[in-house]
This record gives structure tokens, C-alpha cells and sequence, in this order.
């Protein structure tokens, strides 16, 4: 990180950011990482920004319908064109 | 008893039922064909992709065995389609057991700019999503496909791990590289808006 010193074990906590955002992070480690987060700006911008990050395709991941050619040529395809919508 | 799955009727389908099986290819196409769409980013490869998942579904089901969710078996069918077809567009490529080296591995989070704070309609714009998509497209096969099952299509790790044969410890660790990527790639895009938008001119 730019003008950031990470102890040794900065690497094993960076591999744990995206469990810790989902919530499914063991106690210990998690409790590690809020000590390390607690003294440390640069990490938590890369936690709320990660977080961030997730939450954007969460909310932007609505399917879209298949384009009514596509769709047509499908059912088609698998010979249900009596029974498509 | 009659066995259902997502309020599926099992029996109904394995006895090649037209009506269910209608019903369960309208439930499923739209996310059959994004994935494929964004797997393979050729729109008539995806839809040779959802035509054969499809097909194929509907001559295996009366195999079907009821222990995975039909989504589940459907978005197996769709990605062992769309890997084939990346292989042959680029033969010895495309893996997901064997990840390059370098490829995959960490790398230190580069972009430190805290951008959490912009407006919503600013990160939701047709332009932000242009670059949410684009950053996708960024990501190697190997993590793109387990970052689309995992937060696209919002499959559990198990759920992936089945749809892709790995373990779930595989699919945790390529999810957490994919998403470590998508931030770096997100962060520069919304670190310029927010200067923009800081000098007035947003």
C-alpha cells in the first residue's frame, strides 16, 4: 500500500477482507482484522470500498429478460413454441 | 408423495412433461443467457450456449437425481458449454483447475481513494455501470466465472463449488482475488469521478 507499512501478516488478512464482508469470517481472525483496522486508515478504505464494491453489482445483478428473439428462437428450438408467453 | 424442487414437480419433468419443463425454462433462461452473455461476451455464442443448456437439460432430467437444486444443474450444463466454447476460441488457454501463475495470485491493493462517499445515483449512473461491466470483463476466466456465480447470480460457495467442481475453499479464495480486482478497477474509475466532482465539474 502507498507509504503504508504492513506487518507480516498483512497478506493473510487481505486474503481474508472478502469473507470478513460477507460476515463468515472465523473469530479470531476477525478479531485480528478489527484490531489491525482500528489503527490502520489505508485498510479501511480498502474494507468500505471492497464492501462497497459488492454491494454495487448486488444491487445493479437484476436479470434482465432474454430479448424476444432470443427467446422465441429457444423455445423454438426445443419445439415449445405452442407454449411460450 | 410427489418430489418437487423449487417448486418443480420432478416427476413431471423426468417424464418429459412439455408444459414443466416450459416452466422451468422461462424461471431460468434470463439467468442461463446473462451468464453466458457475460462469460463469453459474444451474444450468439451465449445463445448457442442457452439453446444447448436447454436441450441438454431436457434429455438428461429423467437422470437427474434431486441431491443439487435444478438451478444448480442448469448452471453446471451452461459453463461446462461455455468453457468448451473458450477453449476452442482459444485452445490450451482456458482453464480452471490449472490457474496460470501470476495470473490469479494477490497483489497488494494499489488504489487507496475512499469513494464511498459519492451519491448513489453517481455509482449507478449508465455510465458507472458501463465500467462495472467492463471490469468484469477485465477478470481471467478462472475467477470471472466463480465471481458471476457467487455475487451475480447469488450462488452459496457450495453451490459453486458444485457447479464448477472445486472445493469450496478454491471458490473463497478466487471470489475474494476477483472482488480484490473489481475494487482496484472500480477505484480508479470512481477516484476520478470524485476529483471531478470535488473541482466543481461534475
Amino acid at each position: 500500500m502507498i507509504e503504508h507499512k504492513h506487518t507480516g501478516n498483512c497478506r493473510e488478512l487481505l486474503g481474508a477482507l472478502s469473507d470478513y464482508v460477507d460476515g463468515e469470517l472465523g473469530d479470531t481472525l476477525c478479531a485480528e482484522l478489527e484490531r489491525h483496522l482500528a489503527q490502520c486508515e489505508n485498510c479501511r478504505v480498502v474494507v468500505d470500498t471492497l464492501r462497497k464494491t459488492v454491494y454495487l453489482y448486488h444491487v445493479t445483478a437484476r436479470p434482465e429478460p432474454v430479448p424476444d428473439e432470443i427467446k422465441q428462437r429457444l423455445f423454438k428450438k426445443l419445439d415449445l413454441e405452442d407454449l411460450k408467453k | 408423495m410427489v418430489e418437487t424442487v423449487e417448486d418443480f414437480t420432478l416427476e413431471a419433468l423426468r417424464a418429459g412433461d412439455r408444459a414443466e419443463f416450459s416452466r422451468l425454462v422461462e424461471a431460468y433462461s434470463a439467468n442461463i443467457y446473462r451468464l453466458a452473455l457475460r462469460m463469453l461476451n459474444q451474444p450468439q455464442d451465449a445463445e448457442d450456449v442457452l439453446q444447448e443448456t436447454f436441450l441438454k437439460a431436457f434429455r438428461h432430467l429423467k437422470n437427474f437425481d434431486g441431491r443439487s437444486k435444478l438451478s444448480t444443474w442448469l448452471f453446471r450444463i451452461a459453463t461446462n458449454e461455455a468453457l468448451m466454447l473458450l477453449r476452442r476460441r482459444r485452445p490450451g488457454q482456458v482453464s480452471l483447475d490449472e490457474p496460470v501463475m501470476g495470473d490469479e495470485g494477490d497483489q497488494e491493493p494499489l488504489q487507496i481513494v475512499d469513494w464511498c462517499c459519492l451519491p448513489e445515483k453517481e455509482m449507478m449512473s449508465q455510465e458507472a455501470r458501463k465500467h462495472l461491466d467492463a471490469a468484469i470483463d477485465q477478470l481471467p476466466h478462472s475467477l470471472r466465472v466463480v465471481f458471476l456465480l457467487r455475487d451475480i447470480e447469488d450462488l452459496s460457495t457450495l453451490e459453486t463449488a458444485e457447479v464448477l467442481g472445486l472445493s469450496e475453499t478454491a471458490v473463497k479464495t478466487r471470489l475474494s482475488r476477483a472482488r480484490m480486482r473489481l475494487r482496484e478497477l472500480l477505484s480508479a474509475y470512481f477516484g476520478e469521478r470524485l476529483l471531478v466532482m470535488r473541482d466543481g465539474g461534475g
